[in-house]
């Protein structure tokens, strides 16, 4: 009896421990994570934590030492790249771990193993895995990989960096995994090469993904090509663009020539819709990614000295996609952020220049219709003949499931990201072929290793001139007084609208025809009006004769230039003042026009209120700001009523928005603008009714809500795991700024680093990232730096000249040391 | 009376050293302690439950405030959101501390009525 007693405890105790060691659904393993030795009680950092450290290992040259100061911040002292790289890895590791894999493995299809076939409804297989590697993720990241084994310097560089990430993983035990992992119930696996090329090829998708293909042709097919040029216009009138207007522009390569048949087969104009109908709701690249820089010339500042600004808006994230590090070597010192899974400085400055990037936004994703010849998908019709698929095998492993075999036919585009295997939202049975510059085995990270040990205009030149995907507008400045911006990747020369819509894959003549050369990339060097700046517009207007693609954007770059004419005499403090800048420029284009047309009289009172507020509203999207919140809500309620009668397709294809300006630019010189009637009414609505009818309907939306802007547009920093995790997220922060505004603070998106460096003997320089060192919520560097990110103030950014002066001020320091 | 105590302080000594050696242990070593203890020392199965739970629960609540009150509260006051115990760090001290306790408690009275036999 005892005995039987026993057992049944026994086995009680045992299926007890091992219910508590186990995920269950969303719950993660109880016991594991609330143990005091090796659950989230290991991840709670004491306030007064020591970070020195003594460390060794055979792989490296020479000893390192690493400062650490107040906010965190390493700086590495190495005697050669190979040894700073190890140390950079291993603090990334150190402090970043969880969100370097997390990003690698979602980049690489491969959430199903950590998260299960499904995380609620939404299937991570379809949705994300085989996105990801239909996309040819994997597939690009490998070739780059191979690619890397031509050059030592960056084959060497790779290696380094990832032993470095290597011995810290080799060191901890599961009490030492950050929380996350322990939440999710999975263990960090060794850093390869591969995993870095596979961020690298993240931040690619991240930036230069253009689905927009497929809504652009169902909305050409359902409007023709005349209306579709007024609803996607090429260029808007008001473009301030980067590079200015009346440059004239000469190029060695000529205009690339379109196809014989491209009005009837792919325009469309004869009424020929070879290619039509994609049920295909596309993954659409926020409106909001963006970024500012620029670089105001000695001529124009108190100093006589260049002052280089640079804030990149992109998914505000905790822990942050940045990591602020210092890097000194005999050969150079340079300081800046870089990318938790890679190497080198991404956006700084050593003692002789300093670099920023924007994105370029000009399309390099396009997509080709593939007829194969039978199901099996074995051949595919190319120039009149039938040629061999290839075929790609991904094994997306899935958590407590079989494994999942994606075969991919690749083809002379690509990969066929979309066929009848692949179409859980694609209902046209058709088969889709992606060409990405991604998949060119870029050498991205040779542009900024360059970078970092830069020491003048041509120096940078050829660095940025390894950085093939994506196109980004690399601004530069100088001690000896240069400044520079070079528009730079490998870009393809197009005629004009190709790759807007889905081409046809069976006619070579509608292939990329040649890469841009480097020298015909735009740029300016030391121009007269004494800056450079970029805010994702269009870099030309349509005499540069290669066709850009792509949505950019039109006021930010307005304001900015604006700004800089009329400065002079500039200090690093009116750079921070312009940089947290909430002046909304559309506004004050749109006002005007709103308050000419809106009939006052069929207003109510609460109407009458409202509008009385935007009237005198100061046209800066600050904190408090109620005119912010009235005009956001009012465009785009004029925004819907204008288009969605003509654009939406009775069959509901997918068609996508107009882009916020073109509306705008519309109204401003043709108030009877074709679109402004409602179809769905027997009535001619004018442009008075519609502005009218979106105020009054502005008036509903908006009763009874707080108006004050920041409460309304709710800008947060989210955990990368997102919403189940408010906890480890700061929400509802209280900032001013929003889109088409300098300060780009919207609802997920921001200024991710906003960086001043002011390019005096000494450097002088600025900068705040909304997060903190430390990845690890438990920690109070975790999300140390919001708050003053969030007021718009900056951290004077220490520049160690020597170990002697580290020595004194650092508060920690982490020795390594080779194994003799 | 004394068995209890002295149950009380094995498990007690054992579930700290399972917590420095959590390096070389699993994290449910201390009840691998709560059944020894109560294979070595002859007590009811209740008082044994009784002396293990509560030698635990104190030595967890221990730990786990001191390295709360060295946090400032600051991971277990998110952690208890998430979970969710309201936010409350004492809250979340005291279900870990309970599932330790309980852990234990079973471990030991196994090893209790396990005794005679062996």
């Amino acid at each position: 009896m005892r005995f039987l007693a026993a057992g049944i405890l026994g086995i009680i105790t045992i299926a007890l421990i091992y219910a508590l060691d186990t995920k269950l659904g969303p719950l993660p393993p109880a016991g594991a994570l609330l143990s005091p030795s090796h659950g989230l009680w290991k991840n709670a950092e004491p306030a007064d934590k020591d970070f020195s450290l003594d460390l060794k290992s055979a792989k490296l040259k020479d000893e390192v030492s690493v400062y650490l100061d107040e906010r965190l911040v390493p700086h590495i002292f190495a005697q050669n790249d190979h040894d700073a790289y190890f140390a950079q890895g291993y603090l990334h590791a150190r402090f970043r771990l969880w969100q370097m894999e997390f990003q690698t493995h979602a980049a690489s299809g491969r959430l199903c193993e950590i998260i299960g076939e499904k995380s609620g409804d939404v299937s991570v297989l379809e949705k994300r895995d085989r996105y990801f590697r239909r996309l040819g993720m994997v597939y690009a990241a490998e070739r780059s990989v191979e690619n890397m084994k031509k050059y030592p310097q960056q084959l060497e560089a790779i290696d380094a960096y990832t032993a470095g990430v290597n011995l810290y993983i080799s060191q901890m035990n599961p009490a030492d995994f950050p929380i996350e992992y322990k939440m999710l119930d999975y263990a960090p696996e060794p850093w390869t090469p591969l995993k870095t090329a596979l961020f690298l090829k993240y931040m690619s998708y991240d930036l230069s993904h253009d689905f927009d293909d497929f809504e652009y042709t169902n909305l050409k097919n359902h409007l023709g090509m005349d209306l579709f040029e007024k609803v996607f216009p090429i260029m808007a009138d008001s473009l301030d663009p980067i590079s200015p207007r009346g440059t004239v522009y000469q190029t060695s390569l000529s205009a690339a020539i379109a196809p014989a048949s491209v009005d009837s087969l792919y325009l469309n104009r004869g009424g020929d819709t070879t290619i039509d109908g994609f049920a295909f709701k596309v993954e659409k690249r926020s409106t909001d990614i963006g970024s500012n820089n620029w670089v105001v010339g000695g001529a124009k500042t108190a100093s006589g000295r260049p002052i280089l600004c640079n804030d990149p808006h992109l998914s505000l994230n905790l822990p942050s996609l940045w990591f602020e590090t210092q890097i000194h070597t005999p050969e150079y010192n340079t300081y800046g952020v870089g990318f938790p899974g890679a190497p080198a400085i991404i956006i700084g400055f050593n003692d002789s220049i300093a670099w920023g990037v924007t994105n370029a936004m000009r399309d390099v994703m396009d997509f080709y219709e593939v007829r194969f010849k039978d199901s099996t998908m074995n051949e595919y019709l190319y120039n009149g003949a039938w040629v061999k698929t290839e075929w790609r095998t991904e094994i997306i492993r899935i958590k407590n499931k079989a494994d999942y075999v994606d075969k991919i036919p690749m083809t002379i585009w690509g990969p066929v990201m979309y066929d009848a295997t692949y179409a859980s939202d694609l209902k046209d049975n058709k088969a889709y072929a992606v060409r990405w510059t991604a998949h060119d085995a870029g050498l991205e990270m040779n542009a900024f290793m360059q970078l970092n040990r830069a020491d003048n205009y041509n120096d940078y030149l050829q660095a940025i001139r390894n950085f093939q995907c994506p196109g980004q507008n690399f601004v530069f400045a100088s001690k000896s007084n240069e400044i520079a911006w070079w528009q730079q990747a490998s870009f393809p020369a197009k005629w004009r609208r190709q790759g807007d819509f889905v081409m046809p894959g069976w006619d070579s003549s509608y292939a990329w025809q040649t890469q841009i050369p480097n020298d015909d990339n735009i740029h300016m060097v030391n121009p007269e009006r004494g800056f450079v700046s970029s805010a994702n517009q269009l870099p030309a207007d349509t005499t540069y004769p290669f066709y850009l693609g792509g949505e950019h954007d039109l006021y930010r770059g307005i304001i900015i230039n604006r700004y800089l004419r009329q400065m002079s005499g500039i200090t690093p403090a009116d750079m921070q003042k312009m940089q947290t800048d909430n002046y909304n420029v559309m506004a004050e284009t749109a006002r005007p026009l709103l308050l000419k047309y809106i009939q006052r009289g069929r207003l109510d009172v609460k109407g009458k209120e409202l509008l009385v507020k935007f009237e005198s509203w100061d046209l800066r999207a600050d904190i408090h700001s109620a005119g912010q919140t009235i005009f956001t809500e009012w465009y785009k309620e004029l925004g819907k009523m204008v288009w969605l009668d003509d654009i939406t397709r009775a069959d509901s294809l997918p068609v996508g928005f107009p882009q916020a300006a073109t509306l705008l630019e519309a109204l401003l010189k043709d108030t009877a603008f074709v679109f402004l009637d409602d179809k769905h009414t027997s009535d001619k609505e004018t442009i008075e009714d519609m502005i009218t009818l979106s105020f009054e309907q502005t008036v509903r939306n908006l009763d009874g809500k707080q108006l004050g802007w920041a409460a309304f547009k709710a800008t947060g920093v989210r955990h990368l795991l997102g919403g189940s995790l408010a906890a480890f997220s700061r929400l509802q922060l209280p900032i001013g700024g929003g889109s088409n505004i300098i300060n780009a603070a919207t609802g997920n998106w921001g200024p991710s680093w906003r960086v001043i460096v002011h390019m005096t003997d000494e450097t002088e320089a600025y900068g705040i990232y909304p997060g903190g060192q430390n990845g690890n919520p438990g920690s109070k560097y975790y999300d140390q730096f919001v708050d003053k990110w969030t007021n718009g103030e900056y951290n004077k950014l220490w520049i160690i000249k020597n170990e002697a002066e580290a020595g004194g001020k650092a508060k920690w320091k982490i020795h390594f040391k080779p194994t003799a | 009376m004394i068995k209890f105590f002295a149950t009380l302080l094995l498990v007690g000594l054992l579930g700290w050293l399972a917590y420095l050696f959590a390096d070389l242990t699993p994290w449910w070593a201390f009840a691998v302690g709560a059944f020894i203890a109560g294979l070595a020392i002859p007590q009811k199965a209740f008082a044994a439950f009784f002396a293990a739970f509560l030698a635990v629960f104190l030595l967890w609540t221990f730990l786990t405030w001191q390295i709360d009150e060295a946090n400032n509260g600051l991971l277990s006051g998110k952690m208890a959101t998430i979970l969710p115990l309201g936010g409350s760090s004492w809250a979340l001290i005291m279900v870990s501390a309970a599932i330790g306790g309980i852990t234990a408690g079973l471990a030991a009275a196994t090893g209790t009525l396990l005794r005679k036999k062996v």
